[in-house]
């Protein structure tokens, strides 16, 4: 009886250690977290202005916005997002319904998984080699077709680990019936999935939003006004990346206005994903 | 007037002789190198009930998915011998999956319904190999879920996701999905083992009612769910088909001791 109190005293004293140690972990990232957050937005409120949206990148020691910035952001993502989403889509259905147990699956979702963790500079230098230098200009669509090779493989993951979330019995009913493999996917199977699968191309978007290193090889800056994608672009990365590494107090102030509306931009689509994820996972 | 010792009417469901829909011939199935099945022989009549019992891992429900040749799906799982629908080899290799499982239904043990509207459900597969007018296609819902003793419950709501039924709804209307194709065959793989004792008393009424029109057959742990909806029974251990015969002769009189031991339970 006595050696089961010490045990129990034991058991209770491992308990407790071990959730104050979590949770001072928890605080340390935490701390960080919040520090980035607060100064963000201390800096970042502090250099709103109306003008942000309707000007253009100033020359150093005038007034001015990032309008081009963020329109040249929205446009190259958005191509990036048109280009990755089908492709991602269509090899993760591949991985999930098609593939399973093959060679040609083994190796693809190999190559996908590197592709996942590689240095986005790598990306922009191989647009750069392949793209930039054999057209000899910086341009926009050289700045998606960077981001989409990011994105493609985020997606390509998500649909892949989606889709394997789909009860077997499932398919197997939709087959029972007569149904070709085309119609189970597309009427069935993915359509059981596609709120998760939404949430994959919603992350993948936050991801490539805010990357910089591959746009400085391919979409790299312009100063004016442009939405023409076949010249170089403007953009919220590449221009924070300028204007705080500047001498100039008005250029910092508009890179800690774009870093907030990157940052929030990023924070929305991550709550959009969650909440979209929440309700099929209940279903 | 003498009084006769009470004894059960054993009733002559079939002194009239049924012509056979699925004919097997020395089948044998094989998981990889593992054999799942070996040389089963037997018939299933048309339009009765034909039940498969035994313990788990026997070989009922591998019997029972080469009929619609659902393991096809999965390299490395393969049939040799014969099975004859209508008096052609399904095991052909240039056989049509898709027309076979159109013509041969399958309702799985756990409710399948798929992610869209019960009326959507019941129209995925009846949309797969008939075009029917937007008012056939009404008609033909109503009759498969009528048919599945579904359609008061469901008439006011078509529109609602079949997922948000419950259990023995979702089951029923898996049944209905699967009559709504009017299959010739309909196969259930022990279609009752997640349902309440209610829900299970509605799908083997509605089993006895289908039999009217299709061909049966059915896996099932419950041995008197096999006596009250059967017109045959197989009884299957380790893959072989140790006795098939009547329903009531094998319940009542078992030629085999393996089998009286596993319906009495002292084994299995």
């Amino acid at each position: 009886m006595s050696a089961g109190r010490g045990r129990y005293r034991r058991r209770l004293f491992v308990n407790r250690f071990n959730l104050v140690m979590s949770l001072a972990t928890m605080g340390f990232g935490m701390a960080f977290l919040l520090w980035i957050l607060f100064v963000l937005f201390q800096q970042g409120f502090a250099a709103l202005s109306p003008a942000l949206l309707v000007q253009d990148t100033p020359p150093p020691g005038s007034a001015g916005g990032l309008r081009n910035a963020v329109v040249g952001s929205v446009l190259i993502v958005a191509t990036a997002t048109f280009i990755s989403t089908p492709i991602g889509i269509l090899a993760g259905v591949y991985l999930a319904e098609f593939g399973r147990g093959s060679w040609l699956a083994k190796a693809t979702r190999f190559i996908n998984d590197i592709l996942l963790s590689a240095p986005s500079i790598v990306i922009g230098l191989f647009v750069y080699t392949v793209y930039v230098m054999q057209v000899s200009h910086f341009s926009g669509w050289a700045g998606s077709m960077a981001l989409a090779l990011i994105a493609i493989p985020v997606v390509v993951r998500t649909t892949e680990n989606m889709l394997q979330l789909v009860p077997n019995s499932l398919r197997e009913a939709a087959i029972a019936l007569g149904a070709p493999m085309w119609k189970v996917i597309m009427l069935v199977t993915l359509k059981a999935v596609r709120g998760g699968v939404m949430t994959g191309v919603l992350l993948a978007v936050a991801r490539v939003s805010g990357e910089t290193a591959p746009l400085l090889f391919t979409a790299l800056n312009n100063q004016f006004w442009s939405a023409d994608m076949n010249a170089p672009m403007a953009n919220l990365p590449v221009v924070i990346f300028q204007f705080a590494m500047s001498p100039y107090d008005d250029w910092k102030s508009l890179a800690w206005a774009g870093a907030l509306l990157i940052t929030l931009t990023v924070l929305v689509l991550n709550i959009l994903a969650r909440t979209v994820f929440r309700q099929t996972a209940v279903r | 007037m003498e009084t006769m010792v009470a004894r059960p009417e054993v009733q002559k469901r079939s002194n009239d002789p049924a012509a056979p829909k699925i004919k097997i011939e020395g089948l044998d199935f094989f998981y990889g190198k593992f054999q799942g099945l070996k040389g089963i022989d037997f018939e299933v009549a048309e339009k009765r009930v034909t039940a498969f019992i035994g313990p788990s891992g026997c070989g009922k429900s591998t019997l029972l998915r080469t009929m619609n040749r659902m393991y096809s799906l999965y390299p490395g799982q393969r049939a040799e011998g014969r099975i004859l629908l209508n008096g052609r080899n399904i095991l052909d290799a240039g056989t049509d999956l898709n027309m076979l499982r159109a013509k041969v239904g399958m309702v799985f043990q756990k409710p399948t319904p798929f992610p869209m509207s019960i009326y959507d459900n019941i129209a995925f597969g009846v949309n797969l190999y008939e075009s029917l007018s937007p008012r056939d296609m009404d008609e033909r819902v109503e009759w498969a879920l009528t048919k599945a003793a579904m359609w008061v419950e469901a008439k006011d709501k078509l529109k609602q996701s079949g997922m948000a039924l419950s259990g023995g709804q979702q089951q029923r209307l898996c049944i209905a999905r699967a009559v709504a194709v009017r299959p010739e065959v309909l196969l259930l793989d022990e279609p009752t083992s997640a349902l309440d004792p209610i829900s299970t008393a509605k799908i083997e009424e509605l089993i006895s009612e289908l039999k009217a029109d299709y061909t049966i057959a059915i896996v099932t742990h419950n041995m008197q769910q096999a006596a009250r909806v059967s017109d045959y029974t197989a009884y299957m251990y380790l893959g072989e088909l140790i006795e098939f015969g009547e329903t009531d002769q094998i319940f009542l009189q078992p030629g085999r001791k393996e089998t009286e031991d596993y319906i009495t339970g002292r084994f299995g």
